[in-house]
């Protein structure tokens, strides 16, 4: 008789192989399984004490005419205005100089010159945010923005939205610039066969058919903005709280901002008051913010990748 | 009888190139150039102010300024427990988060099925990735520092809870990078393991992880020196604002009051007197030369072993 045909179970291997295998897998299992242990832990422990907080005010005070949760006074559009304000402002910045430091590096530079610049970009990525925010409150503010706006006194949401800028302008170029390489050559040499110059293969080639990645860096950028936490802490003055404000030259507060001096302050900051527990309403307002613009951002990203 | 022009290589030239000056183009690209210069000028004038207000601190304290403790007099204040509390995070997290965050990139590059519940841990991931890490400090404010509180150690506002925040801060970008570098390695090397019946394990540990171990590891340090510049989560996760003592013994190191050089950054960056100021500054350079320099031992190794498959 003919030796016996392999089969399935042959060619899986001894039974101690499979076992081993078996473990081996299981123990992998278990760690990508610790992502989703986070994120629910992240949801838990923000949910209770956010609804916690709720229970433990009267809803009008989310609507009173300022922030100063040390008084009672719990206002969201005032830290909500200046969320908007200082990622707008950082937008501002990082948005044009990401951009065109992107079509730089992808379009315009020889590769002797990339090889030098992107690790500077890189480096400015590495900067602590903490860095930035002294920065802001010791240059931008006393020597950019005063001197500028001599009527600006004191800390002002524009150093910390110049700050936070600064801060997203290697995310904004990055991302772009990945997005403007995926772009293939034959478009490109098809566009200079048809005798377009540089900026018009740059503009109207490369740059609508990288949109999507575009979009995405922008999105994400926003969002990097609105969680910052370090520059606007240091940067935009009004660490006991604020009036509603959407003056840029004056001190005002964030999210993030409120967050950082609420927890500075923490020592008579604890237990279960109010002024405590609203860190958590805050924290859950800015991850829902965050999480629906990454949703949207990836959704782009996504879309780059189809494309070619 | 009309005479044709003939064509020479100079006509070709002439024509292809555009009679005039491309004014629109030059002011493009002066534009780019520029605003790449911005940002050059910013990272030089950024790091020059910190070196012009710091290095004086330094030059005068000398190793006195990394070896004394904290104090709100000016004088004799220093960083000492910065650094021991920088150092034992940087282990912590890299204890911690390395490990567990490429085994999952493993899981999911090599091993996962495409179910449902692998989406869901991707997806999920990749959302983890953009949480604002003050949200990660509330995480570690609610939950860690109320594991170690119930454990007993101490009041829960320890290194222990700093170090788990952070790692659990980076680990979706520990898991990113190294999923990337793990789908770089080419599916000719995994077919050769098992065309000489290697089972999964070991093609994963035999060859692909040490192709892809370059990538994991540039992944990783850039991972690490984000965690290490880190302050918001760790104002929240109940780092130590202002001067404290350590007690003597090694177990006080893990169950007392901490502080990392972020932490002690913001601290004197909060205070009004220009002695401060100065002092802030020296202490940003002994950030930066942590955070930047493990930047640059990534960027490093990375142009060292990039390799096109």
């Amino acid at each position: 008789m003919t030796a016996a045909a392999p089969t399935g179970s042959r060619l899986q291997g001894t039974a101690a192989r499979r076992r081993n295998e078996g473990a081996v897998k299981a123990v992998l299992l278990g760690a990508a399984f610790v992502t989703v242990l986070i994120s629910v832990g992240i949801v838990l422990s923000l949910i209770f004490q956010a609804f916690a907080f709720l229970a433990s005010i009267d809803l009008s005070e989310l609507f009173d005419a300022g922030w100063f949760p040390r008084r009672g006074m719990f206002s969201i559009p005032t830290v909500l205005a200046g969320s908007l304000l200082v990622t707008a402002i950082a937008m501002a910045i990082s948005a044009p100089i990401g951009l065109a430091s992107a079509i730089y590096l992808s379009e315009y530079a020889q590769p002797r010159t990339r090889k030098i610049v992107k690790p500077v970009l890189e480096i400015l990525a590495g900067i602590p945010s903490v860095v930035l925010g002294f920065f802001a409150l010791t240059f931008i503010n006393p020597v950019l923005i005063q001197g500028l706006f001599p009527d600006a006194k004191g800390a002002t949401l524009l150093a910390a939205g110049l700050g936070v800028g600064i801060l997203t302008i290697p995310l904004v170029a990055s991302v772009s610039e990945d997005a403007m390489q995926a772009v293939p050559r034959a478009l490109r040499e098809a566009s200079y066969g048809l005798g377009a110059k540089r900026i018009t293969t740059s503009l109207r080639v490369v740059f609508p058919a990288a949109i999507s990645g575009i979009v995405a860096a922008l999105i994400l950028a926003a969002s990097r903005a609105i969680g910052e936490t370090m520059v606007v802490a240091l940067a935009a003055g009004a660490t006991g709280g604020s009036l509603f404000t959407v003056n840029p030259l004056g001190p005002g507060q964030t999210l993030t901002g409120a967050m950082a001096s609420l927890a500075a302050g923490s020592d008579n900051v604890t237990g279960n008051s109010s002024a405590f527990l609203s860190l958590f309403f805050l924290g859950f307002l800015l991850f829902l913010i965050t999480f629906g613009l990454n949703l949207v951002g990836d959704i782009f990203v996504r879309r780059t990748r189809q494309q070619y | 009888m009309s005479t044709t022009q003939a064509v020479t290589a100079g006509t070709v030239t002439h024509s292809l190139r555009r009679s005039g000056v491309d004014i629109a183009g030059m002011v493009f690209s002066a534009a780019l150039i520029l605003s790449l210069l911005f940002t050059l000028a910013v990272l030089a004038i950024l790091i020059g102010d910190q070196l012009g207000r710091g290095l004086p601190v330094i030059a005068e304290r000398g190793t006195d300024f990394l070896t004394s403790t904290l104090s709100s007099r000016t004088e004799n204040a220093g960083i000492l427990q910065g650094i021991i509390g920088t150092a034992m995070l940087a282990l912590m997290v890299s204890l911690l988060a390395f490990p567990i965050g490429i085994l999952t990139a493993v899981y999911l590059e090599e091993y996962a099925p495409p179910t449902k519940l692998t989406r869901i841990i991707d997806v999920n991931v990749r959302n983890l990735a953009g949480v604002p890490s003050v949200v990660y400090g509330l995480l570690g404010l609610a939950a860690f520092v109320g594991l170690f509180a119930a454990l007993g150690v101490g009041n829960g506002r320890n290194i222990l809870t700093g170090g788990l925040t952070l790692a659990v801060l980076i680990l979706p970008l520990v898991i990113i990078t190294s999923a990337e570098a793990i789908r770089a390695v080419p599916n000719a090397i995994r077919e050769a393991g098992y065309g000489i019946g290697a089972s999964r394990w070991q093609v994963v540990r035999k060859l692909v992880l040490p192709s892809a171990a370059p990538g994991i590891l540039t992944g990783t340090v850039l991972a690490l020196s984000r965690a290490l510049g880190e302050t918001a989560p760790l104002i929240l996760a109940g780092a130590v604002l202002g001067s404290f003592s350590t007690g003597g013994s090694a177990v006080d190191l893990f169950t007392g009051p901490y502080t990392a050089l972020p932490i002690i950054s913001f601290d004197w960056a909060r205070k009004p007197q220009d002695e401060f100021r100065a002092l802030t500054s020296a202490a940003i350079l002994a950030l930066l030369a942590v955070t930047l320099m493990a930047n640059a031992f990534a960027i490093f190794l990375r142009n060292r072993y990039d390799r096109k498959w």
